[in-house]
């Protein structure tokens, strides 16, 4: 499977890079053409991720499928490497099948608005001014450099993309509000380059850390190894056959310094305070685009570059990281309840939620690791789903507090029915895909830390909490006054929110296809960490995805309680 | 000669030294890159004396172009010829090096020039005076500003063609200041690239007084380091008895063999080496910008006509880290023990110095000029590594360096107000919404300086903090990565005003440049993004360019 003459994974990548550029390129006038052709190349990218889902085969010999793998930066020992495990495959469909629905959601939000285009005073120059083009070919731009990084079995390249995606991001957060802000344009554009620059400053201090240890890493390996590389196949190999030893002091720091910048993305108590900031201000296809696609590859890397590079000391930061995870779990889902804003309490909620990922990552378990990949997918669908929906409440209104809400079922009642529908499967309600991952995670922490899992259980009641709580506030009650002839779902929206619903309800009853694809990629993981389940015995290891996970973890529950 | 000698011999001795002074031997084909720029700047000098003055301007152009590409393509010819490599050897007596890393930075100096020539040469951003074009220099730098000749001057539409040879004799300077072969040289060049500059700062159209007085702290200042360097190169000499890089690191290395009498007290006097060797190495860093010796910078950078600005912040500092490479690496080696930590902490404090005072600058120019100096550090943090990669990492990062800054510099000219370049950072405001293009590549710049991946800023500073954790100095790359962070700060800042505040009504406009100055930038757009996308083949030529001549 290694040789395809046709490079998909490149293709894949490449389609939306080049519709980022054509979507820019297109007159000012011809607006609705960008958003055609914005969509044309999204759909183009998913139909591509579908075929790299098709021909991946989950059982086949290697880490990696489908490689590329040519010369690009000699000197610096860099090579274009391409390559995807099953972990990858899924994140790459997540983000390819988002992203549409991402550009349909924001149809209208980079339209400039009628007053700004008369009032401007430089009236002549105005006319090369391109929002909606420039919108459109940012998310694009986002996703190829997400994809991209998705892809890459070089650390080096991870790199490049994993901190260019920081450019496009920050001009989506900083270019382009929601209009919704309560004190007019002004503040608001204040407040959103504020949560722009706060986003870019976390991220490139974390990306900058993590680019001393990548050069750390050059250093080391091309000290034992005679010549630099940045292969994580080769170094992981090297490491396997005793040729290249970290020694344990330089392998924390490395490791501390890759894992600094994906807590940041990702992101992990104490360094999550730009996601809500930054969530809050963007338009909420934005926001989507920020917690369903770009913080994944912090969690995605993790699993791919933290593990498997360094797995001794990631062993060695397991438990302070637990804790984190646990914080982060706790404090988000806390800070959630405690929210006047729509925006960021699904923000702080996403935060929560992030908490369990990383839990389960690094509970080394493959219950926890799968469970942790699963919540990676269905947690970019809930919130994708919620977030939406709430973006198409907020634009109605022209308000994201909470208090300006009530009794909008009774006004839109597909609007409060898909907004409940997203939000449990936030609270992880069981028939939705989310309740699956999380109990994995949940089981998978409690077979190895016993007191983190039940701990980490509380953050179950609390989501059920600040969700429901939202729901109640915002949908039943008296009708307020401006929300009284509020309409109802259009067609494109529906368009947006139905598949995701219907998505969320498959894997939630049928997760198999997701668990087949991922779960060797995991065993792969956890044979690189060199762990092993605490209960060997335990029959879901065994026979990777059969059955349904949510039963043969029941057996496990039940002998973990005796 | 015995003939001779023998009827003269009654009131003369016959001198006994033809053997000790050879015949100069110049090897014109090696020299031929600086014979040419200094041949070109005395037409210059003779242009301005001989022709019209309604024709000097374009003379000047013509003659500084042609002789810029020419000495380039007697670079790549040298270059090609193997005497960057295998024929790599010792010229003029001994004085100037022509190898591998003197060839790489006199082609980047050069093209650089070339570029910055064309925008010296912009005539169309500045408002006609009296129905005539002008440019960024003064019409008559003699002339006392707001005085009536000044105002004659303007009037009768003169302008300072004058710069043309001025930048080139500075060019023929900096060329040879990579290449000096010994003190005595590196010091004459150091002169001959500084008194020029010192004149082209002067000579700014608008704001001239700010321009005077940033020519004359310049020229103190530039004194002041060019004594130091000259004290240096004293006691080097009272040490080894010789001004030739070759003779000190010899001595360096092995101790004196044969005492000159004259000098039989101070030979081998290893306090000698030690303050005389500070000395140099302070000289060169006050070229370099690095902190502390980096007072003039800022004020220099704003004051000085914008186009020289970016001149000076790429050519100087291309030329001067050449210097500094060729004296650590091939005079200094054997005491690299001694200035090592020394210049860790110097790169420390000017990565980070330069980085976190950028951040309250209001001035564009002076925020440039903080950020070349933190550039400077990083520059020095490959300098330090003292290893192969070193010297090719620190030749990238100079090359891909000066071409962002000279559009960066380019950029700043275009944007302007009534009072002429709005430099102050608040009118930038919007500049995203009147001007999508220019703000555009604006921010492709400042995202090159922030080191940000795919630009070729990213490949130079991976490039130098990969040599030097090579040569063990990893917390100097933690230190480095840690300002660059502080460093983008003020980066995005700008970009933040420019895409994402509301523009002002009575902002500044963006002027239409000419080609001059769209050609410029769009080099430094694209060397930006070609060093950023495909950096192995610059980084194999600066490979191959890594072996000093000793």
């Amino acid at each position: 499977m290694a040789d395809f003459s046709f490079p998909l994974l490149t293709a894949t990548a490449a389609v939306p890079a080049i519709g980022a550029v054509a979507t820019a390129a297109v007159p000012a006038a011809k607006r609705t053409a960008a958003k055609w052709l914005a969509l044309l190349f999204s759909l183009a990218t998913f139909v591509l991720a579908v075929v790299i889902a098709v021909r991946f085969r989950p059982g086949a010999e290697g880490p990696y499928q489908l490689t590329e793998s040519h010369a690009w930066i000699q000197d610096f020992g860099v090579r274009y490497e391409l390559g995807v495990d099953g972990i990858a495959v899924a994140l790459i469909a997540l983000t390819a099948l988002l992203i549409p629905f991402v550009i349909l959601a924001g149809w209208h939000d980079a339209d400039p608005l009628e007053s700004a285009s008369d009032s401007g005073s430089a009236a002549g120059s105005n006319s090369r001014w391109r929002p909606t083009q420039g919108f459109f070919a940012l998310i694009l731009a986002v996703e190829a450099m997400v994809i991209l990084s998705f892809e890459a079995t070089d650390v080096f390249l991870f790199y490049i993309f994993f901190e260019a995606m920081l450019i496009p991001m920050y001009f989506l957060i900083g270019g382009f509000g929601d209009r919704a802000g309560a004190h007019g344009e002004e503040q608001a554009a204040t407040q959103r380059s504020y949560a722009a620059v706060k986003f870019l400053l976390y991220n490139l201090a974390g990306g900058l850390i993590m680019l001393a240890a990548v050069i750390g890493l050059y250093a080391v390996t091309a000290d034992q190894l005679g010549s630099g590389t940045f292969s994580l196949q080769q170094i992981v190999e090297a490491r396997t056959s005793g040729k290249l030893d970290f020694g344990t002091g330089t392998e924390r720091l490395l490791f501390l310094g890759f894992f600094f910048a994906f807590a940041v993305k990702a992101p992990l108590w104490p360094l999550h305070t730009w996601l809500p900031n930054a969530m809050g201000e963007s338009t909420s296809p934005v926001a989507v685009l920020i917690t369903a696609v770009v913080d994944k590859v912090g969690t995605f890397a993790m699993l791919r570059f933290c593990l498997q590079l360094f797995p001794e000391a990631s062993s060695w930061a397991t438990p302070v990281i637990l804790v984190l995870a646990l914080i982060s779990v706790i404090y988000g889902a806390l800070l959630a309840v405690g929210q006047r804003d729509i925006k960021r309490l699904i923000a702080y909620a996403s935060i929560s939620h992030f908490g369990f990922i990383i839990l389960g990552i690094f509970a080394m378990t493959t219950q926890g690791q799968s469970g942790a990949t699963l919540y990676m997918v269905n947690h970019g669908i809930s919130t994708a789903a919620l977030m939406l929906v709430a973006g198409f409440l907020i634009t109605r209104r022209g308000s994201r507090l909470i208090a300006d809400y009530g009794g909008v079922q009774k006004v839109a009642p597909v609007l409060a029915g898909t907004f409940l529908i997203g939000g449990l499967a936030t609270l992880s309600l069981p028939g939705l895909a989310p309740f699956i991952s999380e109990f994995l995670v949940l089981v998978g922490t409690f077979s190895r830390y016993p007191v983190i899992g039940i701990i980490a259980s509380v953050g179950i009641v609390l989501a059920a909490l600040y969700v429901l709580v939202l729901y109640q506030r915002t949908m039943t009650g008296p009708v307020k006054a401006k929300v009284e002839g509020m309409p109802d779902l259009r067609a494109r929206e529906l368009v947006v929110v139905a598949p995701l619903i219907a998505l969320l309800l498959f894997l939630g009853v049928y997760p198999k296809p997701l668990t087949d694809i991922v779960n060797p990629a995991v065993d792969h993981t956890l044979s690189v960490v060199d762990k092993k389940d605490p209960k060997p015995a335990v029959r879901v290891d065994a026979v990777p995805g059969a059955g349904r996970p949510g039963h043969a973890v029941h057996d496990q529950e039940v002998e973990a309680a005796k | 000669m015995s003939s001779v000698a023998s009827v003269h011999s009654l009131w003369t001795v016959a001198a006994e030294l033809p053997g000790k002074i050879p015949a100069p031997r110049i090897e014109y084909g090696q020299l031929s890159p600086t014979l040419i720029v200094l041949g070109a700047a005395v037409v210059g000098v003779l242009i301005e004396a001989l022709l019209p003055r309604r024709s000097r301007y374009y003379a000047q152009l013509l003659v500084s172009v042609v002789a810029l590409a020419a000495a380039f393509a007697a670079v790549i010819g040298l270059a090609a010829g193997g005497f960057g490599s295998s024929k790599a050897g010792i010229a003029a007596m001994g004085a100037i090096a022509v190898d591998g890393p003197a060839l790489f930075l006199q082609g980047t100096i050069l093209l650089v020039s070339l570029v910055a020539v064309f925008t010296f040469a912009e005539r169309r951003l500045d408002p006609a005076a009296h129905g005539n074009r002008v440019d960024s220099f003064a019409a008559q730098a003699a002339a006392v500003p707001g005085g009536e000749a000044e105002q004659a001057a303007v009037k009768a539409g003169f302008t300072t063609t004058e710069v043309f040879p001025i930048v080139l004799f500075a060019i023929g300077g900096m060329l040879v200041f990579p290449a000096a072969n010994d003190l005595l040289t590196l010091f004459i060049a150091l002169e001959v690239f500084s008194l020029p500059l010192y004149i082209l700062c002067a000579v700014a159209r608008r704001q001239r007084l700010l321009s005077q007085e940033s020519a004359m702290k310049y020229f103190l200042l530039g004194a002041f380091s060019s004594a130091f360097l000259l004290f240096g190169i004293a006691l080097l000499y009272g040490y080894a008895g010789t001004v030739t890089y070759a003779g000190i690191a010899e001595v360096i290395a092995d101790g004196a063999k044969q005492i000159d009498p004259a000098l039989a007290g101070t030979m081998g006097n290893d306090a000698l080496l030690l303050i005389g060797a500070a000395l140099v190495l302070m000289g060169l860093l006050f070229k370099v910008g690095a902190v502390p010796f980096h007072m003039w910078t800022p004020d220099v950078y704003q004051g000085a006509p914008t186009p020289v600005t970016g001149f000076m912040a790429a050519a100087t500092k291309v030329a001067a880290f050449g210097a500094l490479l060729r004296l650590l690496y091939v005079v200094l080696p054997g005491m690299r023990w001694d200035w090592r930590p020394v210049m860790w902490g110097v790169a420390i404090v000017t990565m980070l110095g330069g980085a976190i005072v950028a951040i309250t600058q209001t001035d564009i120019k002076r925020l440039l000029a903080y950020s070349s100096i933190a550039h400077a550090g990083f520059i020095l943090a490959g300098v330090i590594a003292t290893s192969e990669d070193g010297i090719s990492s620190v030749l990238f990062y100079l090359a891909a360096y000066s071409f962002v800054t000279l559009g960066a510099f380019a950029v700043v000219t275009l944007v302007r107000d009534a009072g002429g370049e709005a430099t102050h950072l608040s009118k930038w405001a919007g500049l995203g919404r009147r001007s999508p293009l220019v703000a555009a590549v604006f921010a492709v710049f400042l995202l090159a300086f922030a080191g940000i991946p795919l630009t070729s800023g990213f490949a130079g500073k991976f490039a130098v903090f990969k040599a030097a954790a090579q040569s063990g100095a990893g917390w100097l790359v933690v230190v480095g990565v840690i300002s660059s962070a502080i460093a983008a700060f003020f980066y995005i800042r700008v970009i933040v005003l420019m895409f994402f505040s509301e523009p002002k009504a009575e902002g500044p406009t963006v002027a239409v440049p000419s080609p001059l100055t769209t050609m410029a930038i769009a080099v430094g757009v694209v060397v930006t993004l070609a060093l950023g996308l495909a950096p192995q083949y610059f980084l194999d030529l600066a490979g191959q360019a890594g072996v000093f001549v000793r």
